[in-house]
């Protein structure tokens, strides 16, 4: 017998459950248990989920449960939580099986998610192939209207950015460079590592962060909201329309916004040279001209192009796999820039093995 | 406007919409197995039966969305599950489709959404365009609505702005899923009378996913009825029709709103 008293409220604590559990377990001949309710004042949830605690562990060692003493109220929940599951697959599994299946799901959901995009890749190749011979449904407007949110209007930031990283670069470089008296191999430190490097990552990171969100939170909205459905039913399709235009718009802008981001890099550069090290502009630039070889300058800009791909197609990708739920666009988002940060600075490992190997 | 009048659809006496031993199911879970139905050209057929049960999924499959585990789907007795790129896109072409929520495309405004079908598929001139894209919303009831965004719209106004679009092209086939839940009584009977005035007026067949009594009562010609428990089709008919002699208890407690049966479920 579980005499029930006072008032039970959500705002309370639980009266633990383990000492009736306890008794449960210890008496072996317990057959049935009832409940007394004469005392009990005010009820709510608390009280339910405190009676299914004792129902479920009680049954767990077939012992009767007698619920006609509990308030008619109760009762009456406890028919509905009780009555048809829902789903049926609530099993009670084993930690050691969870984890294995835990592990399978991951493993396999990583396969799918490779899978998927290498789908995605391949639809917008074919979707790049008819554009080329004049076949496929893109609207230019679209291309112009991508190509100024994702150029003009991501120059303040960058700019910002590049001319820090510039004077960074050169501030690390200029208490080094000082002691051994080489103070004008500052440009050439600045020059090429901007140049060939720094340039293009910082670029593909603010893209990444700026407009790789951006698809994937825009298409993975269209995703959830059925607009993406709507334009594929209607023939047409949905990588040409909205894929290529922003992969386009962020592959033309990447060079051009790598250049700005080059030259407002160096800029910084030369201006703690010049307030530090007392290097006139005329003689750091001179020095930077001499230093970089086009070789590695265009490079720079060709890294950022590749980068423009990846952070554009990791975008595009992951705002097209967005699930149901709004959650999923904030969900998507994450992704995209997660993915594209890790393929970027991935590719830019690379780039310079290759480029080492081919004496760059 | 091109009304789809001519002599050679009105006279095959296949049915329009033909549905074989589908099949359905997300990954390794079935949804619905063993539907069998088809829809003549004209009427409007409804898909019913208790949430979760798969009528979205079936509408999903019906537009080619997603394709079946098993099955196939035929359109004018042309298979649109196993036909090539060519074929499935001249079907699709046919089809208009209203979304849960509209799914109006949101960087556009209203006029743009109604006129980018247009724009794509026809030959029409901009000026030729605007000029049907009003005509199209003031069929719906959204005159003066032209450069709104679709967020500057209320639900029931995104709705028939979904619909003006669904029927840019004068489809032959209308698709609607819960065309009016979600609106007051008043404005889903509106959209209701709606439904019939453009079946008469464009003579399309139309496929309406609901689970609103009175709409089902008011314009169904005939009906599926889906249920999860057993996943598939357990009743098919005119609905008034169901509502009079179906003897299933599931279909009965679903069209009389549990009451009839509502003393046998609580005995379960
Ligand atoms: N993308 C999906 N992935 C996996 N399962 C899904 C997906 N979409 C729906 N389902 C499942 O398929 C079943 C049918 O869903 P569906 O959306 O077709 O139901 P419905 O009949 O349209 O319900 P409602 O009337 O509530 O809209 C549900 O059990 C649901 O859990
Ligand atoms: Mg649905």
């Amino acid at each position: 017998m579980v005499e029930l008293m006072g008032s039970w409220r959500l705002g309370n604590a639980l009266p633990p459950a383990t000492e009736i559990d306890r008794q449960l377990k210890s008496d072996g001949r317990l057959r049935r248990v009832a409940f007394d309710s004469t005392q009990l004042g005010a009820w709510d949830t608390s009280l339910l989920a405190f009676v299914v605690r004792i129902i479920r562990s009680g049954s767990a060692r077939g012992i009767e449960i007698d619920s006609s003493g509990l308030p008619e109220g109760v009762q009456h929940l406890l028919r509905l939580v009780e009555s048809k599951p829902s789903r049926s697959t609530s099993e009670a599994v084993s930690r050691w099986r969870a984890m294995l299946h835990n592990l399978g799901t991951a493993t396999l959901s990583f396969f799918e998610a490779g899978l998927s995009l290498f789908d995605f890749v391949g639809l917008t190749v074919l979707a790049f192939l008819k554009l080329l011979t004049g076949r496929a449904r893109m609207r230019f407007s679209d291309l112009m209207f991508q190509v100024q949110a994702c150029g003009v209007q991501a120059l303040g930031i960058l700019s910002l950015i590049s001319f820090l990283v510039g004077t960074i670069l050169a501030f690390m470089g200029a208490v080094q460079l000082r002691q051994f008296g080489a103070s004008i191999y500052i440009a050439d430190l600045v020059g090429i590592g901007i140049a060939r490097d720094m340039g293009a990552m910082m670029t593909a990171i603010i893209m990444a962060g700026r407009t790789g969100a951006a698809y994937a939170a825009e298409l993975g909205s269209m995703k959830v909201s059925e607009e993406i459905d709507a334009l594929s039913t209607m023939g047409i399709s949905p990588i040409e329309f909205l894929v290529l235009p922003r992969l386009i718009a962020l592959v033309m802008m990447m060079p051009l916004l790598c250049l700005y981001a080059d030259f407002l890099g160096m800029l910084g550069g030369s201006a703690v040279a010049a307030t530090v090290l007392n290097i006139s502009f005329v003689s750091y630039f001179g020095r930077t001209a001499a230093a970089v070889s086009l070789v590695s300058f265009l490079g720079g800009l060709f890294k950022a192009t590749i980068y423009g791909v990846l952070v554009a197609v990791a975008g595009c990708w992951r705002g097209f796999e967005a699930q149901a739920g709004s959650s999923a666009v904030g969900e998507a988002a994450t992704a995209a820039v997660v993915d594209s940060i890790v393929w970027v600075v991935t590719a830019c490992g690379l780039f310079a093995v290759i480029f080492n190997v081919m004496h760059l | 406007m091109p009304m789809q009048q001519t002599t050679e659809q009105l006279d095959s006496s296949a049915p329009h919409i033909e549905v074989r031993d589908l099949t359905m199911a997300y990954g390794d879970r079935v949804v619905l197995t063993d539907i069998n139905f088809s829809v003549r050209r004209g009427e409007i057929f409804i898909i019913m039966g208790g949430s979760g049960c798969g009528k979205s999924t079936l509408l999903r499959h019906m537009v080619g969305l997603i394709r079946p585990a098993k099955g196939e789907i035929l359109y004018n007795g042309v298979s649109f599950t196993d036909s090539d790129p060519r074929t499935r896109d001249a079907i699709v072409r046919r089809f208009g489709i209203l979304y849960q929520g509209g799914a109006l495309w949101s960087s556009m405004t209203l006029a743009e959404n109604v006129g980018l079908p247009l724009a794509e598929f026809t030959l029409l001139r901009p000026d030729e365009i605007r000029e049907i894209v009003s005509l199209k919303l003031a069929m719906v009831g959204l005159k003066g609505f032209e450069d709104f965004y679709p967020s500057e719209l209320s639900g029931g106004m995104r709705k028939r702005g979904g619909l003006a679009r669904a029927i840019a092209l004068d489809p032959e086939i209308l698709f609607f899923d819960e065309p009016t839940s979600g609106l007051d009584p008043l404005s889903a009977r509106l959209f209701d009378d709606l439904i019939l005035e453009l079946r008469a007026s464009l003579g399309a067949t139309v496929v309406v996913v609901s689970h609103e009594l009175a709409s089902i009562f008011a314009i169904g010609d005939d009906s599926l009825f889906l249920d999860a428990g057993s996943r598939t089709a357990i009743a098919q008919g005119n609905p008034r029709e169901l509502l009079e002699k179906c003897e299933d208890p599931r279909v009965r407690r679903f069209l009389t709103r549990g009451k009839e049966t509502a003393r046998e479920a609580k005995s379960v």
